[in-house]
């Protein structure tokens, strides 16, 4: 037992959420919202310094019947997966409010904050959850305020974004329910009893045809969210539509929610049927990498340009995930928090840049160094960091990512295409920032404008010394990552050894085995 | 010779009571709306409401005993008082709704009242049925008094049309089930329940006229339930009734309908399921999938509500396709209870508004509610997510527990098909989300303080659907216990829900 810090991380947000609709003068209710945003980042922060590094497994664990003829619990834990993705979204939540309140959503705030803090509610709910009923249903429950915040501060196509967007993912998330459903079933002729929790799910005796069926529906959920090509089609529209806080945190977080559940449910539930997928998931992350980056270079507008840049840097998680060795994934939880910081902060920079001029359009820009040089000078670095470069955090992910896949996997090419992709990246960013950053001043409402105000600057230096640090000291966040992905592809590696017959070699050997080849 | 022998008729009036004081409270209702006028009609609902609530406190006492009255004629189970709380409830919430209704539209409030209470009776009935005549007599009880509720705006067309309609196609229906019924008889020689159970375990199973009687019957309950192909009437008779009636209709006529249905099929036809599942694999998809796609087209939101109802039998035929399964059963009360709840609010948000200026029951009249009416949109998201399946609300719960029930049976494609057909629901009821919170609208909602009856059903509305969402053990408990009281063997462990 870890006492009730989950608890109060978890539901602190919904209290704030409450708290936020008794308010009515406006600032009043952005200074709650933001003051309740900032206690989870406080809690996650010092859970970070009181998480045991050595301990792959479940810390903080909280355990209660919830539904018990069921074997439903209310059971959450945090390792070295989640850790960080909990901070993730504590930040970025707490930039989001920080910066809608600064002028960019005018329109009913008591609301707008009240899904926030609602959405951050199943988010981290969703990250803790290691009861599989309890994940489904924060993992519903944030598609719930996603959707409203979408479709009430929206812009353009705003309805038809929100459609497409909950029906894509209630499809994916309907069908993993059937496959949750089928799974406990199986669990319990073994088991003898029912039981939602996912640990002792993990030894469900299940044939081939079940497991890869289980895993397709697990999978589809999953690959829906991250998005995936060819199911990405719903993340453009959502991305491009959303209000700005809106994109953040749908890129920021919630796409990670996708590959989380990989990592965390698809993968070690049924580990052989993950790894006969391996090939096509590897061909759809490369597929994803090279499509998005080719889609983004020709888009006329900057923010459908970075969504697309998140369909590319998502399938380089995929790439990493599926390498399914330490570096690989390791590299791939890295990088999804690098994608975090510098998609989050290119989505906030271009609801700056949009607040200013109503309009996104790259050609409406040109020579805005020379008007706004702060804003210009964020721009790059946050660029810079979505590009990779080296003694920036985007640089270390995807260096793990590719180098997982070239000594892990016998599919070494993929990591060459997959190169090809952070080159494609490195073109359109650059290119996309020569076109609205340098050059003459084509337009004359562009020379007046201002520059970032305190508060702007206040909501982006967070994400830039994050970059920062994480770029030229990973150890302390990939110290942490280790254990629990270690304790990951053992099952993973273990379930493989079975599958070869060779039950001498344990699956943890195995683990060592590529651990000593680093 | 066996001779009628009065002193074998177990007059135990206990478990009549409910039934006693509903009936009594009908009679009492129009007997005093003779010495008053329309206008001072809102008396007479709270007469309804006392007897009503006396009725609830009597069924209370009924729990637990398991007993048949009236030589097997009635069944007082756990089950009947289940299905009788809901109905009482139900008919309470449907006369809370309409004080206000009947006193503006000038109806008369006596004969309003009074049907609502006989149609209760007869709802009641139909749940504490031990056999197929009393069967008969609630549903014609209840059907008689809906089909004049349906009509009751006399003045109005669309009323009088939705009162046409539903009893010809109504009438037509009740003969198909009593012809049933007299089929069941001639093949078994009795029309009590118990007894057709024992006859069909003893091998009557194949018997053609036994079989031809089931499909009677099943059209029958088909018919009353609004499963496709028999749904016909429901879409026009939901939107030309008077709005309380047409939630009354929607939740208390489908809860009885199923409540004889479940009876008759899951419990006492339950050894012979290998015979009739399919059909209702059948029927579950057509109901679910017209049900769901044409209320994706609908712009009226009576009507749409309509094809969702017909939707969500749906999805209870899916758990009785499941019959073999020992968690069907409390699984489907668990579900109905659920849409009991989603399904009352949602109409009586439809009532709330049908009284705003300019609206048409139009979907799109809805637009803007959540700026000026925040309480009332977020009641009714409320509602529509749960209808739609989204937890942590009552209506996913349900689902939940119905769809492992299918799985526990290996109908794992059924369970598929209802999975998908959740999703294009999602469609139709995020709709109205969508107008009351992202589209730009100007309805305008008298102040709902000056109706509290309406207000007070809205929030218990909310709190059953949330409560029972988020807390489902206790009333899954009780939905097993009911259910196998119903079937007369101990409670099974919910545990036995899953495969």
């Amino acid at each position: 037992m870890g006492g009730i810090w989950l608890t109060a991380l978890t539901f602190v947000p919904l209290l704030g959420a409450f708290a936020v609709l008794m308010q009515t003068e406006d600032r009043a209710i952005w200074r709650s919202a933001f003051v309740f945003s900032l206690i989870p980042l406080l809690i996650s922060l010092y859970l970070f310094a009181a998480f045991d590094p050595h301990d792959g497994g479940y810390q903080f664990v909280e355990a209660y019947g919830w539904i018990p003829q069921f074997g439903i619990s209310y059971h959450l834990g945090m390792d070295g997966i989640s850790l960080f993705l909990v901070i993730l979204t504590a930040i970025l939540i707490s930039l989001s409010i920080l910066y809608s309140g600064g002028g960019d959503i005018e329109m009913r705030p008591r609301e707008f904050c009240f899904f926030i803090l609602l959405l951050e509610t199943g988010l981290l709910g969703a990250l803790l959850a290691v009861d599989l009923f309890l994940f489904y249903v924060f993992w519903e429950v944030m598609l719930v305020p996603m959707y409203f915040l979408i479709g009430i501060w929206g812009h353009g196509r705003k309805i038809y974004a929100t459609f497409k967007f909950v029906l894509f993912t209630m499809l994916g998330s309907l069908l993993m329910l059937v496959a949750i459903l089928y799974l406990v079933g199986a669990a319990r002729a073994h088991l003898g009893y029912l039981t939602f929790d996912l640990p002792q799910l993990y030894h469900v005796p299940l044939t081939r045809t079940e497991a890869r069926w289980l895993f397709a529906g697990f999978a589809i959920a999953f690959a829906i969210k991250v998005p995936m090509w060819p199911v990405h089609t719903w993340l453009p529209d959502a991305h491009t539509e959303a209000p700005t806080a809106g994109s953040v945190i749908l890129a920021g977080v919630m796409l990670k929610m996708g590959t989380y559940g990989f990592l965390r449910f698809a993968i070690p539930l049924f580990p052989e049927a993950a790894i006969e997928a391996t090939p096509l998931f590897m061909a759809l992350a490369v597929i994803g990498i090279i499509y998005g980056a080719l889609v983004a270079m020709v888009q006329p507008d900057l923010k459908r340009l970075v969504a697309y840049s998140s369909v590319s840097h998502l399938g380089f998680v995929m790439l990493g995930i599926f390498a399914l060795d330490p570096q690989g994934v390791e590299g791939a939880i890295y990088q999804m928090l690098n994608h975090g910081l510098s998609t989050g902060g290119l989505f906030l920079l271009v609801g700056m840049i949009y607040l200013r001029r109503h309009t996104r359009e790259i050609s409406e820009f040109g020579g805005l160094w020379k008007s706004v040089p702060v804003y210009a000078a964020i721009f790059m670095v946050v660029m810079l960091s979505s590009i990779g470069l080296p003694g920036l955090n985007g640089f270390v992910g995807e260096f793990l990512i590719l180098l997982g896949t070239f000594l892990g996997t016998a599919w070494w090419w993929f990591a060459a295409i997959a190169v090809a992709g952070i080159i494609l990246g490195a073109l359109y960013m650059l290119y996309a920032y020569e076109r609205v950053m340098w050059g003459p001043i084509t337009k004359a409402v562009n020379e007046g404008l201002p520059d970032l105000n305190r508060r702007e600057v206040a909501v982006m230096v967070p994400l830039i010394v994050l970059m920062v640090l994480m770029g030229l000291y990973p150890r302390p966040l990939l110290s942490r990552m280790e254990p629990s992905v270690t304790v990951l592809l053992s099952r993973v590696h273990a379930a493989e050894a079975q599958d070869n017959r060779s039950p001498q070699k344990t699956g943890l050997q195995l683990a060592a085995h590529s651990r000593s080849q680093r | 010779m066996n001779v009628f022998n009065p002193s074998s008729i177990n007059f135990a009036w206990l478990p009549i009571l409910p039934l006693v004081a509903v009936a009594g409270g009908a009679i009492a209702v129009l007997l005093v709306g003779v010495r008053l006028q329309d206008e001072e009609s809102e008396g007479l609902g709270f007469l309804a409401l006392v007897s009503l609530l006396a009725a609830f406190i009597l069924t209370l006492f009924t729990l637990g005993q398991n007993t048949l009255a009236f030589g097997g004629a009635l069944a007082t189970d756990d089950y009947s008082a289940f299905f009788e709380l809901i109905i009482i409830a139900v008919a309470a919430l449907t006369v809370g709704m309409s004080l206000q209704y009947v006193a503006d539209a000038a109806l008369a409030g006596a004969e309003f009242y009074g049907l609502v209470l006989f149609a209760a009776f007869g709802m009641m009935l139909m749940a504490a049925a031990g056999d197929l005549i009393i069967i008969f007599l609630g549903l014609e009880t209840m059907s008689i008094a809906v089909y004049a509720l349906a009509g009751f705006e006399r003045r109005d067309p669309r009323s009088n049309e939705a009162a046409i309609k539903y009893f010809l196609l109504g009438a037509f229906s009740t003969g198909f089930l009593l012809y049933g019924i007299a089929l069941v008889y001639g093949a078994t020689g009795t029309i009590r329940l118990e007894p057709i159970r024992a006859a069909l375990t003893s091998g009557l199973a194949a018997n053609p006229l036994l079989l031809l009687g089931l499909g009677m019957m099943l059209i029958g309950f088909g018919f009353k339930v609004a499963a496709v192909p028999f749904h016909m009437w429901t879409p026009d008779a939901y939107e030309g009734a008077p709005t309380p009636v047409t939630a009354f209709m929607a939740v208390g006529v489908k809860l009885a309908a199923f409540a004889g249905f479940l009876r008759i099929f899951l419990v006492h036809l339950g050894p012979v399921s290998a015979r009739w599942t399919m059909v209702l694999w059948v029927l579950a998809v057509l109901t679910m999938t017209i049900g769901n796609v044409n209320a994706l087209v609908q712009t009226s939101i009576k009507r749409m509500l309509a094809y969702s109802a017909i939707a969500h039998a749906g999805y209870v035929m899916v758990g009785m396709a499941a019959a073999p399964a020992p968690s069907a059963g409390g699984a489907i009360l668990y579900y109905l209870l659920g849409y009991a709840f989603a399904s009352l609010g949602a109409f009586a948000l439809v009532i709330a508004l049908e009284r705003a200026r300019e609206t048409h029951g139009l979907i799109a009249d809805y637009r803007g509610l959540a700026r000026t009416n925040p309480g009332l949109a977020a009641a009714m998201a409320l509602f529509m997510l749960s209808l739609a399946g989204v937890p942590p609300l009552a209506g996913f719960v349900g689902k939940f527990y119905v769809f492992s029930a299918a799985l526990s049976s290996g109908l794992v494609w059924l369970v598929i098909i209802a999975v998908l057909n959740s999703v294009i629901s999602a469609y139709y009821y995020i709709g109205v989300i969508v107008a009351m919170y992202m589209q730009e609208g100007r309805i305008e909602v008298e102040q709902m303080s000056a109706r509290p009856a309406l207000l007070i059903s809205i929030a218990v509305a909310v709190a059953g659907t949330v409560i029972i969402g988020i807390f489902p053990q206790p009333p899954m408990n009780a939905s097993v216990n009911a259910f196998a009281s119903a079937v007369g063997r101990p409670a099974i462990h919910a545990t036995a829900l899953l495969p």
